[in-house]
């Protein structure tokens, strides 16, 4: 009797902190189906609209799929770099018996680098960006983004590659195995769902990301969230737009969640002390 | 970490096979260690060690733009001479320090209760886990977005809830007294899931042997947290705490949206007077010093939280 007691005071708990975690994000999704006088009034019941969201995106005054696009190009982009050059270089770093302090002080440094505010990085980059004139394109977010989820992917893809057991690489090298097709047959697979996870990652914290994006970039070529910063510093009064444009900002986000969830535990529980 | 391969302490594995450690590597194996490592070094060096570079000779200068071209005036160490006297980067520090530190603490204390809790939960974990993960993967922007509509004095779903109870709705936002506790709150939604779940892997991986001990010897609850859990679990909280409190200390995004800064300098952030300084006021040199030296202080702040790290791991 005490057991079970005990257990639906656990499930309360958990039922309690999902609902709180949950109610914002909800209530924002139906707050972008409503019409303005029916979000101001408070109703409970209403009869959703589409308004909002075919304002948001096709309306001549909103840019918000060009937004869409560009943060497509700049995470999809920007996931690419950071991943090829993660992988190779934790795989190097781990296993191609680098000096000791080559590890250490390239891995601390990026420890350092994770550690700097973003608006402190954007201000760096704006300067170079600006004298080489990379401000207001892609490549210059691009780089930046890479760079920026560089240290992250080096962690998790090192804890991936060390988790091969040596003995597959060597046993390959004996049959002689070329370094390239020791990466492409051995390690890749093996690597793959680990891969995945930070691929996930990497994508949505470039999709995410604001500070850099918002500093580096002009009407063309803004992502996303500068896209909803602008929205709501210029509409303040349109609330139900800036609920359907938030909406439709976590969308990527969900459908990542739902197709790899079990690869994002792994790696945000996993990246985050390390 | 990694065995040596010759720990077995085998004399014919260190005689015959084991590779000595201090030999010139070969051509053909130096070629894959370099192409393999070039890339990632290259992008780090590129673009994370010259800006930088770039930034701190940035700071000496006084930069002024004309079609393009930046035209940089020396002024030695002006910049950073006046910058104790910015009342603004004041705000912004000590705004910041309260943010972190009880934005942080709350996470902990509300993260580590619920972990408690849940560490025994077998059933549905799947799905609180992709439920309280949802918050991480939202844009801060977004959740700026969201609790500013949330927060809203005229309809805002806290007000509504507020008045329900039978009390008056306030302008949290708006209000000198409460707009820096707000951002404190969204701050604490948006982390304490994930607070929650690296605590809750902590909890899971503690052995179980000394619970087991305890039960035999009949101890209550309590006694169970404060002699056994707690002191298991401290090196993981203290270093959660310490690296949640440098990454703190980088919030941007939210109070973007939220509330800029205001009202007056109530919410102001250090990442948000940087901003101003650099981008809005257009004082690059002058914003270069700031951000050369809040990125000193947030690595001072990561040399603590290593050294954290490092006591609570003893080898």
């Amino acid at each position: 009797m005490k057991r079970l007691s005990h257990r639906l005071g656990l499930y309360a708990a958990l039922a309690a902190m999902g609902f709180v975690v949950l109610v914002p994000i909800v209530w924002v999704v139906t707050a972008g189906f409503r019409t303005q006088i029916s979000l101001l009034t408070g109703e409970l019941l209403f009869t959703p609209v589409l308004a909002n969201f075919t304002e948001v995106l096709f309306s001549k005054t909103s840019d918000f799929l060009v937004n869409y696009r560009n943060s497509l190009i700049v995470g999809l982009a920007s996931t690419l770099l950071c991943l090829t050059a993660a992988t190779l270089a934790a795989w190097s770093l781990h296993r191609l018996r680098w000096p000791g302090w080559v590890l250490h002080v390239f891995l601390g440094w990026a420890l350092v680098f994770h550690m700097m505010p973003p608006v402190a990085l954007a201000s760096a980059w704006y300067v170079m960006a600006r004298e080489v004139g990379l401000d207001n394109s892609f490549a210059g977010l691009i780089l930046a983004h890479a760079v920026l989820n560089l240290p992250m992917a080096l962690w998790l893809m090192g804890v991936f590659v060390r988790e091969v057991p040596i003995e597959l690489e060597e046993a390959a090298r004996i049959d002689g195995a070329s370094t390239l097709v020791l990466l492409r047959r051995i390690i890749l697979p093996m690597i793959a769902p680990g891969l995945a996870a930070t691929a996930i990652l990497t994508f949505v914290f470039s999709w995410n990301e604001f500070a850099v994006a918002l500093t580096l970039t002009m009407k063309q070529t803004a992502t996303v969230p500068v896209a909803i910063a602008k929205f709501a510093q210029d509409y303040e009064i349109r609330y139900t737009q800036m609920a359907a444009a938030a909406a439709l900002s976590i969308l990527p986000a969900l459908v990542l969640l739902l197709i790899g969830q079990r690869f994002i535990v792994r790696g945000l529980t996993q990246g985050a002390i390390k | 970490m990694k065995a040596a391969p010759v720990a077995e302490g085998s004399l014919v594995a260190a005689g015959v096979s084991a590779t000595p450690r201090r030999r010139a590597p070969r051509l053909d194996e130096l070629l894959p260690r370099w192409a393999t490592f070039a890339p990632a070094l290259l992008l780090m060096l590129g673009l994370g060690v010259l800006p930088l570079v770039n930034l701190l000779y940035t700071s000496f200068h006084t930069v002024s733009w004309s079609g393009g071209h930046a035209t940089f005036t020396p002024v030695g160490f002006a910049h950073y001479a006046s910058l104790p006297f910015d009342t603004l980067l004041r705000a912004g520090l000590g705004n910041t320090v309260i943010f972190a530190v009880f934005a942080v603490a709350g996470q902990m204390v509300l993260g580590f209760a619920l972990a408690l809790m849940c560490s025994r939960v077998t059933r549905g974990r799947m799905f609180y886990r992709a439920l309280f993960i949802l918050p991480i993967l939202v844009p801060g922007i977004v959740i700026g977005a969201i609790w500013k509509l949330m927060l809203n004095f005229d309809f805002g779903l806290i007000n509504q809830l507020v008045e329900l109870l039978g009390f008056e709705g306030r302008n949290w936002l708006g209000d000198k007294e409460t707009a820096l506790a707000s951002v404190i709150v969204v701050d604490i939604w948006h982390w304490t899931p994930f607070c929650f779940l690296l605590l809750l892997a902590g909890l899971e991986s503690l052995p179980q042997d000394p619970y087991e001990a305890a039960k035999i010897d009949g101890a209550s609850w309590w006694q169970e947290l404060r002699y056994i859990t707690l002191p298991l679990m401290a090196p993981a909280i203290l270093v959660t705490f310490a690296f949640r409190l440098v990454i703190a200390f980088k919030v941007f995004d939210e109070v973007y949206l939220l509330t800029a800064g205001g009202p007056g300098t109530a919410t102001e952030v250090v990442s948000f007077t940087l901003y101003q300084r650099f981008f809005t006021e257009d004082r690059a040199g002058y914003g270069a010093a700031m951000a050369i030296t809040i990125m000193f202080i947030c690595a001072l702040l990561l040399v603590m939280a290593l050294s954290v790290r490092r006591r609570s791991e003893p080898a």
